[in-house]
């Protein structure tokens, strides 16, 4: 991130803008995609989890990857966080090619993820978990962390820095706690927070808002704005329509392993394909709610 | 009851050889288990590396003993990277298995009747590894109140605590810096640090290696406070004492191994020294519990001692209740 902050807020709405001419179908090729996967499988036994023949992600949007209970979207996330290996498949991020790569070089090469089933480090304190995140610590060698003069300075620079972080997040009032203290809710917070002192390129949240109080919700929706207006892109998987048609610039929807649609949120959310994949996944009346209340927002 | 023994014996051994050995084996295994989660139940392995090529290069050989010390260490690292390399990337419990079954390899290979000629079988090998070393120690035995040590054992005693205080320090520096840090964080969640960009893999290696040079030291204080090295002192007990000590002192806590370890050895002496005592002054007839039975029963009352240590506290001594809290939730 070289350019101003207004040169960036420019790029980004740039950017976003050149989406509108975008072909809202599976597999839509980007303007200016920073991520491309192509051919991805991953099966289990016989359990095809995840088939996506091509997928790209516009550089500075915010794109929600969307799809009911079992769709593969965690799966995906795995896969191309070098977390799962996958039958087949090659992706690639800024150009650079990233299938085989494992999972530390990709959150290195700008590709930090969260994960659906928050992993907080219990016993350490919430600071001492944003620390953790911070990229090419000097005290992290086995021989430099003998000599607290070669990290110290830096440290104090990555306290201050996850110190501001906390605050955006609601979390500075716990930051001397133990994170296996924090509720469900903050631990969500926590994590991503944490995978923001990577200072990550693409930023994939699983499912970020689950278990996050709708107080908070809203202001965390701001922050993942300013992140995009920052530069970084989003890639976030979520089950909250609401958030979904709020925040996302562009929505892909998975169902069964493969991409079924694309489009812009509204677009998407009035697909029958996009429909019949909540309905037709799920029989039972609750769902059938949810699948009713997508046609109902996106005629609102 | 002759209690001016029973505690000399009890507060000797206390800070005796046998408890720098096992506090330095433990200093290790609290790097790999207590920081790292690293489940290194081969510890006695890395210490016979360290005993055998002390042994092995200074009688055999006939090498200086500071070159086979470093060779020792050299050793003990080519092993650690032996048992990581194939088992650092799977679960947990692979490295158990596997470390165990090194450890006791390693043994079998000393006392084999084939290589009787250079490693001396079950019988070891005995001589004089370290005269020079000896010859430097100033000072005389002591025999001050409750401690004795003749003029050698004092030696090694004061170079042995000496040297585990140098490992705490070092552990101290360590487990304060990032790369603690990073340890610490691995032991909760690997893939979380693998989100993050740290290279798990290597972190757990050398954690995995530094604890088992640690263990190596163990072993080469050993066996230069014996003067001697016998492959059935590195048995899968050593290894497991080490943990009861760690698991006692509390993991993960830098004075741990080193309060466990005394404790430890403290508990063992004092309990066999007393019962003796009473067997012999009557207080406990012969007919429940004769002398030689003592060896055995001493471990027995240790076991009940932990028991309810596991109990009543079970973060160990310095450990934090607060921090064991969270597990269960
Ligand atoms: N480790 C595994 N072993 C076997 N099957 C798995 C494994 N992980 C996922 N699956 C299967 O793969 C499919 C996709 O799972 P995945 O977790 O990716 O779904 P998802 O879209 O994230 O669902 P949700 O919205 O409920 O989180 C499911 O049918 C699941 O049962
Ligand atoms: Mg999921």
């Amino acid at each position: 991130m070289s350019a101003s902050p207004e040169v960036n807020r420019q790029q980004a709405a740039l950017v976003r803008g050149t989406l509108e001419y975008v072909a809202p179908v599976p597999g839509a090729p980007k303007p200016d995609p920073i991520f491309i996967g192509d051919t991805i499988n991953r099966s289990f036994g016989g359990l095809v989890a995840v088939d996506v023949s091509h997928l790209e992600v516009q550089r500075g949007s915010i794109t929600a990857l969307i799809g009911p209970n079992g769709a593969g979207k965690t799966t995906f996330f795995n896969v191309v966080t070098g977390f799962d290996p996958p039958n087949s498949g090659t992706w690639s991020f800024e150009g650079r090619p990233l299938a085989g790569k494992p999972a530390y070089r990709v959150a290195r090469d700008g590709m930090v993820r969260t994960f659906q089933l928050t992993k907080v480090l219990s016993k350490l304190t919430v600071l001492e978990n944003m620390r953790l995140g911070a990229q090419g610590q000097r005290g992290e060698g086995l021989f430099t962390a003998l000599v607290p003069g070669l990290w110290r300075r830096q440290e104090q620079e990555n306290t201050d820095r996850a110190i501001a972080m906390l605050e955006k997040f609601n979390l500075i009032h716990v930051k001397d706690e133990f994170a296996g203290a924090l509720s469900g809710g903050q631990r969500k917070l926590l994590e991503m927070a944490r995978a923001m002192m990577a200072n990550p390129t693409m930023l994939m949240l699983d499912e970020p808002m689950a278990g996050v109080n709708p107080a908070l919700t809203q202001s965390l929706l701001e922050h993942i704005k300013e992140l995009r207006e920052e530069g970084i892109t989003i890639f976030f998987v979520e089950h909250d329509m609401d958030m979904v048609r709020d925040i996302s610039d562009w929505v892909i929807v998975m169902a069964q392993g493969t991409v079924i649609a694309e489009g812009p949120p509204a677009h998407v959310m009035r697909d029958p394909v996009v429909i019949d994949a909540y309905l037709g996944a799920h029989h039972d009346a609750a769902l059938t709610e949810t699948g009713e209340s997508l046609t109902k927002k996106a005629d609102a | 009851m002759d209690w001016l023994s029973i505690f000399q014996n009890s507060f000797t051994q206390m800070v005796g050889v046998a408890a720098v050995v096992y506090c330095l084996a433990a200093l290790g295994v609290n790097i790999q288990f207590g920081y790292a989660g690293l489940l290194n139940f081969g510890q006695a392995g890395f210490a016979a590396i360290g005993a055998y090529a002390v042994a092995v290069l200074v009688v055999t050989v006939g090498w200086p003993l500071w070159l086979a010390i470093i060779c020792g260490v050299i050793g003990s690292i080519l092993f650690g990277l032996i048992l990581g390399v194939p088992t650092l990337r799977l679960r947990a419990d692979y490295l158990a298995i596997v470390t165990i079954a090194a450890a006791e390899i390693i043994r079998q290979v000393a006392r084999s009747v084939t290589l009787n000629d250079y490693l001396g079988g079950s019988d070891g090998i005995s001589g004089k590894y370290a005269a020079d070393w000896y010859a430097l120690n100033p000072f005389e035995g002591i025999d001050f109140f409750v401690l004795r040590f003749s003029k050698n054992d004092l030696w090694v005693v004061l170079n042995g605590w000496a040297l585990v205080a140098i490992i705490a320090l070092l552990t101290w520096l360590l487990m304060r810096s990032p790369w603690g840090r990073v340890l610490k964080s691995i032991r909760e969640d690997e893939d979380a640090v693998r989100s993050l960009g740290k290279n798990v893999y290597l972190y757990k290696m050398q954690a995995l290696v530094l604890g088992g040079v640690i263990g190596s030291l163990a072993g080469v204080i050993f066996a230069m406070a014996a003067q001697s090295v016998q492959p059935d002192n590195y048995a899968t007990t050593l290894t497991f004492y080490v943990y009861v000590i760690v698991i006692l002192g509390g993991a993960a806590r830098v004075f741990g191994p080193i309060i466990g370890s005394m404790i430890f050895w403290f508990l063992l002496v004092f309990i066999s020294e007393l019962l003796n005592n009473a067997v012999r002054a009557g207080y406990i007839s012969s007919d429940i519990l004769s002398t030689d039975q003592i060896g055995q029963v001493r471990f027995m009352l240790v076991g009940i001692g932990l028991m309810l240590l596991m109990i009543f506290r079970p973060q160990g001594i310095f450990g934090d209740k607060k921090e064991l809290a969270l597990d269960e939730r």
